[in-house]
């Protein structure tokens, strides 16, 4: 593998990562203003 | 283009990297496309805010996201299909696939795996009509046109317009859990809008389908008569998005837009119908101009739409 090889293997594996974590924030964004929807409606 | 880790090659199974970067991906997402459903989808989100549909902003902000990376799945699935015809045809040779930046299989992995979670995060964020109605615009896109009628039938882009055409309906029913007729009326729109579209750049790009084997409108029905339904079809969306105004889609704005561009989109049909076999010029203004047509009625759509749920805020 060539320097920029190994370069371009950790933008990728970076950008995983952040679409991981974007995903999962998401989620934890979701239930919140659910849970929030639900609280405001007296469910 | 792959190459072999040397840490893995001792003796071992050689293993495929990829050494595509993050631009490479989103290529693959084609984000063009994916900015067309996310104003469509955005327009018929407002359009179901403005008539009266009560959710979260955020969760439908969240929705949207979700249809858009949904549209970009079932892009990446597309172009792992149709590697083998896009690295002939001139459009579509740099595409990540064919130009060797992005492996066949992992075009198809990331295609699945987005559309997995596109679908969970709208069926989080909305509702289970919603997140049906976008798996089913992906697997319409992907196996349906793509794998199917693509390469099947002179009518492989007027039934798959269909796909392209759900993302108001997926957007309004991620608000509202439901699919009113004016959600089917933005869905009519751009169904009706898809051949003239495609057909005005694909009477261009005759000899690049010939190529590929597919069978598009002008290469099967030949020139003249593509022309005659590209002009068919034009006075079928002009007069069809005039038409639903009056029964409550839309403004005076929405009806002035729908008058004044349908004019003009019939006109420029009609030049493409008059024009001369081989004139490539022509056919290529509507491709022009139907773009603009469709974003400058959505835009209408969108502007009367805020404008209304300001008013209601203001007033409320």
């Amino acid at each position: 593998m060539t320097d920029e090889d190994r370069k371009r293997r950790k933008q990728r594996n970076l950008a995983i990562a952040g679409a991981l974590g974007a995903f999962i924030v998401l989620v934890y964004l979701v239930t919140m203003l659910r849970i929030g929807a639900t609280v405001a409606g007296g469910g | 283009m792959t190459a072999l880790d040397p840490a893995v090659q001792n003796g071992l199974e050689p293993v495929g990297l990829s050494l595509a970067g993050p631009a490479d991906y989103f290529d693959l997402l084609k984000p063009r496309v994916m900015s067309l459903v996310v104003f469509t989808a955005l327009v018929g989100m407002v359009t179901a805010f403005a008539s009266g549909a009560e959710a979260s902003v955020g969760l439908a902000a969240i929705s949207l996201l979700a249809i858009s990376v949904g549209a970009g799945a079932s892009g990446a699935l597309n172009m792992w299909f149709d590697a083998d015809i896009d690295a002939v045809m001139e459009r579509t040779s740099k595409r990540p696939v064919p130009r060797g930046a992005v492996p066949p299989a992992e075009a198809a992995a990331l295609g699945v795996v987005l559309s997995a979670l596109s679908i969970a995060l709208l069926a989080l964020s909305s509702n289970y009509v919603a997140a049906g109605l976008l798996a089913f615009t992906i697997f319409f896109y992907a196996v349906i046109y793509s794998m199917w009628l693509k390469r099947a039938t002179a009518q492989n882009i007027v039934i798959g317009g269909a796909a392209g055409a759900l993302p108001p309906v997926v957007a309004w029913a991620a608000v509202t859990g439901d699919a009113p007729w004016q959600a089917w009326a933005l869905f009519g729109i751009i169904f009706l809008w898809t051949p003239p579209h495609f057909w005005a750049l694909a009477l261009r790009r005759t000899i690049d389908y010939e190529r590929v084997g597919v069978p598009m409108m002008p290469n099967v029905a030949g020139d003249r008569s593509t022309k005659l339904q590209i002009f068919a079809y034009s006075v079928a969306l002009s007069v069809g998005a005039v038409a639903v105004q009056p029964f409550g889609l839309g403004g005076p704005v929405y009806l002035v837009a729908s008058v004044a561009l349908g004019a003009q989109f019939i006109r420029l049909a009609w030049a493409v119908l008059k024009s001369a076999d081989g004139d490539g010029r022509t056919p290529m203004k509507l491709f022009g101009f139907s773009i603009l047509y469709l974003f400058a009625l959505f835009a209408a759509l969108l502007a009367e739409g805020l404008f209304n749920l300001l008013s209601k805020a203001i007033w409320a």
